[in-house]
């Protein structure tokens, strides 16, 4: 029995509509409908280990503003999001931030770092 | 602080901060006016990822996208006045102070446009050889898309509740309906979400996304938030604060379907209902606005009508990727640093028309010698969609100059058609130039 599944590729703003084709035991034979290689990479995870890339913000002790932005350098997987998101509630950071500073190692062993995505100074 | 420069931008946005590098390199003193207290324009409250896939090949936050571009400025030398909002433009033609108000050189071919401003110190006059508008875009308001009802507190645009979430760190509300699937609304959604808020639904009048297919994907659909297609609101119900919102579905011609309203509770309404080019100070200064894109008619340079008045970005037209917006940056930098330095001669234009299935093209207008000698691009958005292969087709009257076949074309997402120097020589001789989209297995069979 092969099977059939179309995706819309999240990679780049371009979304192609990619039709994968999977055998009977869920295996997939066929990618079709990508204009990169990010569509073939993106439709292997996608099937097996879906994850997206985290942004969200942190609390800042002493910045110029409240809030530090903070993303995950890598995707992390999908149903992790909603944990990585009670861990990251409970940091606050210290001004001065640097863009790049790490926020959260390893968060939840998923083996990606949360990251400031832009500096903040003191207040 | 000097008052002379050889190029001024406005908006330190990801257009203002592109051009305004690329006039410093080119050897221009540059400076730019920025009313917010930092430079990068929306990227800072746009922490989600998506910006730099063009540029920098990379899937960046907009934070950091927006802080590549300050290093860059810094390192140039670029000068940047803060917390300073432009008043007016004052175009050289109508400066008739001779002859110390010409370029703040002696002997200089390139007269003075005067900008005057504002900020803590008072009333600030500047005077540059060229001028960048980067002046970007306003969100579409309630009043702007007519919505009927009561006006209680809790009725946001999507923008404004996104520097509410990710800047000043409050949420003003709990359960959310936003209305338009623009990408802002869609990744406000999904945020709302992350945040613990209920995005009860998004809901579109258009019978088709009008946001990127991606953000439908990792935005709505992974929160199983659903999308509700040719639908809108009819009526805000609510005293003190919304209750509710009342939708209606939209048939033939928009039109809304009588029977079909609905009542969905809620405590707070988003609009995305799409972005306006701010055109103010533009339109003072006696500078042409293109009705179809609700910005400046520009040419390949990014000039705009008046000499030594060059416009970049989202107060051009409304990009979807700010990649594209940063390359139009570069590009009205460049010039306004030659043009700055005298290189700019007058030159005859060939007009390009929006033909048929096209809602609006930049540029409005080519130099005649750049036909042919250089590579020509054009940005363009169709007016319907097109699920299936069509062709982007350079005209001139009837005959084809040139075509190029797509995948699919769709309103919602900005299509590039470049030509190369030797397909552009076509456009050399034509003179009712237009550009329209076709669907290809038609015009196929018409040919065969």
């Amino acid at each position: 029995m092969t099977s059939r599944k179309k995706l819309i590729c999240v990679r780049c703003p371009q979304g192609c509509e990619l039709t994968t084709s999977l055998d009977g035991y869920g295996a997939i034979t066929k990618i079709s409908g990508n204009i990169c290689k990010l569509g073939i990479e993106y439709a292997e995870t996608e099937l097996k280990d879906p994850r997206r890339t985290l942004t969200t913000t942190v609390k800042v002790d002493g910045g110029a503003l409240p809030l530090c932005p903070v993303w995950s350098e890598k995707p992390v997987p999908k149903d992790k999001i909603t944990e990585i998101m009670r861990e990251l509630d409970k940091i606050t950071i210290k001004a001065p931030v640097s863009a790049g500073q790490v926020v959260a190692e390893n968060i939840l062993n998923t083996g990606v770092n949360i990251t400031a995505s832009r500096g903040i100074i003191i207040r | 602080m000097s008052t002379n420069y050889d190029v001024i931008v406005i908006g330190a946005g990801p257009a203002g901060l592109a051009a305004a590098i690329e006039a410093k390199k080119a050897g221009a003193r540059t400076l730019v006016v920025e009313r917010n207290n930092e430079a990068g324009g929306i990227l800072p409250q746009c922490i989600h990822n998506g910006f730099g896939s063009v540029i920098f090949k990379k899937d960046l936050p907009g934070p950091l996208y927006a802080s590549y571009f300050m290093e860059e400025a810094e390192k140039a030398g670029v000068e940047m006045l803060f917390d300073t909002m432009a008043l007016d433009i004052t175009p050289w033609g109508l400066n008739t102070e001779e002859p110390e108000n010409r370029g703040g050189q002696r002997g200089s071919a390139v007269p003075t446009i005067r900008i005057t401003a504002t900020n803590k110190t008072g009333f600030l006059e500047l005077k540059t050889k060229a001028l960048v508008l980067a002046t970007g875009c306003r969100e579409r308001t309630r009043s702007q898309i007519r919505l009927p009802g009561t006006r209680p507190a809790g009725v946001f645009t999507a923008g404004t509740v996104q520097r509410m979430v990710n800047i000043e760190g409050f949420m003003p509300g709990k359960n959310f309906v936003i209305l338009g699937s623009g990408d802002i609304g869609m990744i406000m959604a999904r945020r709302l979400t992350l945040e613990g808020a209920k995005v009860i639904k998004v809901i579109e009048l258009l019978p088709y996304l009008t946001g990127l297919r991606r953000n439908y994907v990792q935005c709505l659909q992974d929160f199983n938030i659903p999308l509700e297609l040719s639908t809108t609101i009819s009526r805000i119900n609510g005293k003190d604060r919304v209750e509710s919102v009342t939708t209606v579905k939209a048939g033939e011609g928009l039109l809304p379907i009588a029977g079909s309203e609905e009542d969905v509770p809620c405590d707070t309404l988003l609009l995305s209902a799409g972005l306006i080019p701010e055109n103010e100070l533009a339109k003072k200064a006696g500078i042409i606005l293109d009705p179809l894109t609700g910005g400046p008619v520009v040419d390949e340079n990014m000039a705009v009508n008046i000499p030594g008045i060059f416009a970049a970005g989202n107060s051009v037209t409304i990009y979807d990727l700010v990649d594209y917006v940063s390359k139009a940056g570069y590009i009205a930098g460049r010039n306004a640093a030659d043009y700055a330095a005298g290189k700019t001669k007058p030159a005859e234009y060939i007009e390009i028309r929006p033909g048929e299935n096209v809602r609006n093209v930049i540029p409005q207008r080519i130099h005649k010698k750049n036909a042919g000698p250089s590579e020509i691009m054009f940005e363009l958005r169709v007016s319907r969609e097109f699920p299936e292969k069509c062709s982007v087709n350079v005209m001139d009257g009837d005959a084809v100059l040139y075509s190029k076949k797509e995948k699919y074309a769709r309103p919602a997402e900005m299509l590039t058609l470049r030509l190369d120097s030797k397909s552009a020589d076509a456009l050399k001789n034509a003179d009712n130039v237009s550009i329209t989209v076709s669907d290809l297995k038609k015009e196929e069979g018409n040919s065969k």
